[in-house]
Order: C-alpha cells, then sequence, then structure tokens
C-alpha cells in the first residue's frame, strides 16, 4: 500500500503505477464540471473578466493545487444552516466530463493528482505524462465509506455554484484510491476498453 | 389519519440509504466470481462495505442522489395535483435531512433551487389510476453519471450490420454497454425497451427498472433476449468500476412497444450498481416498504 502525503513531489508521483492502491493524506480541494469551466474561463484562456471574488477564490486554491490533488466529487453536506460543514457522502463523480480542461488545469495549477471515477482521456494523459501527474480512481458510490476518510471540512469556496459544484476544501486521512492512469503513459481505462471492443466485435461479427 | 409526506419521506430515507436485498445478493454474487486481490474484487469489497455503512448510518449510499422517479398508483378519488404537492413537500423535506443532495439545477442560470424542486419534470412523477384502495408509490433514485451513459438509436443501423429484429436490438444494446465502461458504475443493470417513439421508450427503459432482479420475463422470446445479454454483456470483461474483470452487469430487463411503420428505436437506460429503488404502500393508515 503506497501513502500518498499531500503535496506530493515529482519522484512520488513517478513511482507510482497502473494497479497501485494507494491512500491520500492531507488537504485536497472539490472540484467538478463548473468550477473546471471557471477555472479555464477565467484565469487559463481568460475568455471572461475576473469578477465578484474570483481573484480571491484564486490565491485562495492556488496553494493547495500546486502539487495537490482536485477530486472530482459533489458531496452530500450536512450542517449548511450553522456552516459547520461535514461532508456525509462523497464519492467521485464521472471524470470524463473535464477531459477538455483537465488537462491544461494540471499544467496551469501544477496539479499532481486527480481523483475520480471512469478515467480520463488521451489528453489528460499527456498532461499526466508532463506535469508529472497521476489519476487515482476512487470507487464511484461508495459515498459514505468515503466521507469517513474525510476528517475535516476546512472551508468553502463558489458555494454559489450550489453544494455539488462548489469547491470544498476538505482534510483527508487514508483516502482509498487506485492509480489507474500514470505518469508513464499507462491507463487501465485504454487498456479495458481497447480489450473490449475486441470482445464486441467477436461477440457481433463486426 | 395518514401521514403521508412522512411516510414519503420515509419512502426516501430508505431508497437513499438502504439498498434492495435483491441488488446486494447480486453484489455478493459478483464478488464471490472476482478473483481474489483483483481490483474488481477490491471495489466490490468496498461497494459492500459501503452499503451496510450507509444502511447503519441512515446516510446516502452514493453522493449522487440523482433524480428522483416517483411511480404512483392511486384508487379512484385520489387528487394527483395533491399527491404531487406532497411528493413535492417530502422531497424538500428530505434534502433539508440531508438524504438527498440538492440536485435540481435551472438549465439557463446555473442556479441550484438547493431543495431539489425545479419545474414540473424535477422530481419525475408519474401517475396511475388503478383498481382497489392501496395508494402504491415506488421511487427510483437514478444519479447523473449512469444517466449519462444512456443511449437511444433508430434501427436500422448501418455502423453495426443492426437490422429491425431482435438481433440489431442486441447489437445496439452491446454496443451501449462497451461504450459506457466503468462511467455508469459498473456493474449496471440494462433497462431496454425496443419500440415506441423517443420519449415512450425511454421512459419505458426507465419503468422496466421496477422490476425485481431475479424475474424472469413471461414471454419467452424476451426472457431469453435479457438473458443472452447478461451473459454477453460479462464477457466483454469491463468489470466491476471498468477495472476490468467477470461482472459488467448485474441484470437486464427489456420491454416492447408498439412503434410507427417508419421508426424502430431502441432505448438503453444503465442504472449503476447503487440501483436505489424502494416501494411504499398505504392500504388505509396502514404503511408498508419494500
Amino acid at each position: 500500500m503506497n501513502h500518498l502525503r499531500l503535496p506530493i513531489s515529482p519522484d512520488d508521483i513517478r513511482r507510482l503505477k497502473v494497479g497501485d492502491p494507494v491512500l491520500v493524506t492531507g488537504v485536497l480541494l472539490t472540484g467538478r464540471d463548473a468550477a473546471h469551466k471557471w477555472m479555464i474561463d477565467t484565469f487559463i484562456k481568460k475568455t471572461r473578466v475576473p469578477a465578484g471574488d474570483d481573484l480571491q477564490v484564486e490565491q485562495a486554491i492556488r496553494p493547495l493545487l500546486a502539487g495537490g490533488a482536485i477530486y472530482h466529487c459533489g458531496p452530500v453536506v450536512g450542517g449548511l444552516d450553522t456552516q459547520d460543514y461535514r461532508f456525509l457522502a462523497a464519492g467521485p463523480t464521472t471524470s470524463i466530463r473535464e477531459e477538455p480542461y483537465q488537462g491544461d488545469v494540471m499544467r496551469h495549477f501544477q496539479v499532481r493528482a486527480v481523483i475520480g471515477k471512469g478515467g480520463m482521456g488521451p489528453k489528460t494523459l499527456a498532461a499526466c505524462g508532463e506535469a508529472p501527474g497521476v489519476y487515482l480512481h476512487a470507487i464511484g458510490g461508495a459515498a459514505t465509506l468515503i466521507a469517513q476518510s474525510v476528517t475535516r471540512v476546512l472551508g468553502v469556496h463558489k458555494l454559489d455554484f450550489g453544494v455539488p459544484e462548489a469547491m470544498w476544501v476538505i482534510e483527508v486521512r487514508d483516502f482509498p484510491a487506485v492509480v489507474t492512469m500514470d505518469a508513464h503513459g499507462e491507463s487501465l481505462h485504454a487498456e479495458i476498453e481497447a480489450r473490449s471492443a475486441e470482445r464486441l466485435a467477436q461477440l457481433i461479427g463486426a | 389519519m395518514l401521514d403521508l409526506p412522512g411516510a414519503l419521506l420515509e419512502l426516501i430515507r430508505l431508497t437513499s440509504t438502504d439498498l434492495p436485498p435483491d441488488v446486494e445478493a447480486a453484489l455478493h454474487q459478483a464478488r464471490a466470481r472476482e478473483q481474489l486481490g483483483s481490483a474488481a474484487a477490491g471495489a466490490l469489497d468496498s461497494i459492500l462495505e459501503n452499503v451496510a455503512l450507509a444502511r447503519e448510518k441512515s446516510s446516502p449510499i452514493c453522493q449522487d442522489t440523482g433524480t428522483p422517479l416517483f411511480y404512483v398508483r392511486h384508487p379512484a378519488g385520489w387528487s394527483p395535483r395533491q399527491l404531487r404537492e406532497q411528493i413535492r413537500q417530502a422531497v424538500a423535506a428530505a434534502t433539508k435531512k440531508a438524504y438527498l443532495r440538492p440536485n435540481a439545477v435551472d438549465s439557463l442560470s446555473g442556479e441550484n433551487s438547493g431543495d431539489n424542486l425545479g419545474d414540473e419534470a424535477f422530481p419525475t412523477i408519474h401517475f396511475e389510476e388503478i383498481e382497489g384502495d392501496d395508494l402504491t408509490v415506488e421511487l427510483i433514485l437514478k444519479g447523473g453519471g449512469c444517466e449519462n451513459v444512456g443511449a437511444q438509436v433508430s434501427l436500422p443501423d448501418d455502423r453495426l450490420n443492426a437490422g429491425r429484429d431482435l438481433e440489431g436490438v442486441r447489437r445496439i444494446v452491446l454496443e451501449a454497454v462497451q461504450r459506457a465502461q466503468g462511467q455508469g458504475c459498473a456493474p449496471g443493470i440494462l433497462g431496454v425497451a425496443i419500440g415506441g417513439d423517443r420519449g415512450s421508450s425511454f421512459a419505458a427503459s426507465k419503468e422496466v427498472l421496477l422490476r425485481p432482479l431475479d424475474d424472469v420475463h413471461p414471454e419467452t422470446e424476451l426472457a431469453e433476449f435479457e438473458g443472452r445479454i447478461l451473459r454477453e454483456g460479462n464477457q466483454l470483461g469491463i468489470g466491476p468500476m471498468g477495472f476490468g474483470g467477470e461482472t459488467t452487469l448485474l441484470g437486464v430487463k427489456a420491454t416492447d412497444l408498439h412503434r410507427l411503420p417508419a421508426s424502430f428505436f431502441v432505448s438503453v437506460s444503465y442504472m449503476c450498481w447503487a440501483y436505489r429503488r424502494r416501494r411504499m404502500v398505504a392500504h388505509g393508515d396502514d404503511v408498508s416498504y419494500s
């Protein structure tokens, strides 16, 4: 078992191979559809001018992302009324929707680990090679179990995106995941997809 | 007197936090088929541990509590308008209690309503008047990951050499499973509708998911079709979470609808392993759940 402490060094990232189980400990940020679009539009492609608290939020998340991890997750959160936030259910969401953005976000913010489910495509795999970075697959749907590894909610940015889409700053301890894309160009997802395509062709004779 | 909003709140709590026994049993069987120490076996271990923990803590099995799909069968004389109002009350209350995640997003403004109440179609509620005195409400919580990998194709489809017959349907459905990979949280359950128009076809492909996992379709042709897709889907080797393995599908449920001469739709609704569906029956003031 590999214990990964955030932030992660490039050497530690390069040591990880597809198939390795890992336990992640440290402070990380959740971010999914709205967050990725916001980062790309406001700070990377700059197709919109920063407004409201955009610049403050960027300053706040930059040190967390540098060498750190972003988690594709839209949690169920308790304590919304009192702001005494607790993650009640916090499994991964499907990562492939961030494929158009993820590689650029990794390069811009020096993100080293992307946590989600379902895997990602060639653009993210290329960014994993450069960053260097890894994709860590959490167990989809295992939300109450995964919430146990979230020890504290330290804060939240862009709550106006809605609870699922906000960027939550969380402290995790022994968060369980499996490396399914590594910094050496290997992807379990590409392998399974190719193999299942062959079997499909055999089954339907196409 | 029957406290219907309270009874409906319990239906939502149960659906979100307590996986039905037939699904849990199928997951245990899947676990037994996977190789010891494999990623697939590890995934199923975590899944089963999570199912037990969610039940014990009365906490959502999955954070994506999905689109609430209600199927209401009511005796004559009940008002669907009032029932809708009571269901909406229960959904908002369940969101406040964190059994449901606020999921209703305005498609134009991007604003989340915060209480899971959107327009008329959110939550989705189907009404049907039936004989007898019992009120039956069934609920499916269907997450977005699996909803996104659903498919609809109009036959014939030249790419797959799929014609307007059950063999053509088979090709389309197997391709949908292959394209879904692990994205829909495999192992999944397929709802397949053959025929209808685009709308009725997709609706039927969801409603068929109300059937128990271990039932057998009364029509031999469709019973054989379901068995074959289940067997062949599992031969694709996608496995739990798309990690590779023996179990890609836990079940296949199919139905057929009349269609126009010009249209032959095949609709596939993919349900994730967190196959959250529960039933409530109100008989007078007595309410039972299954």
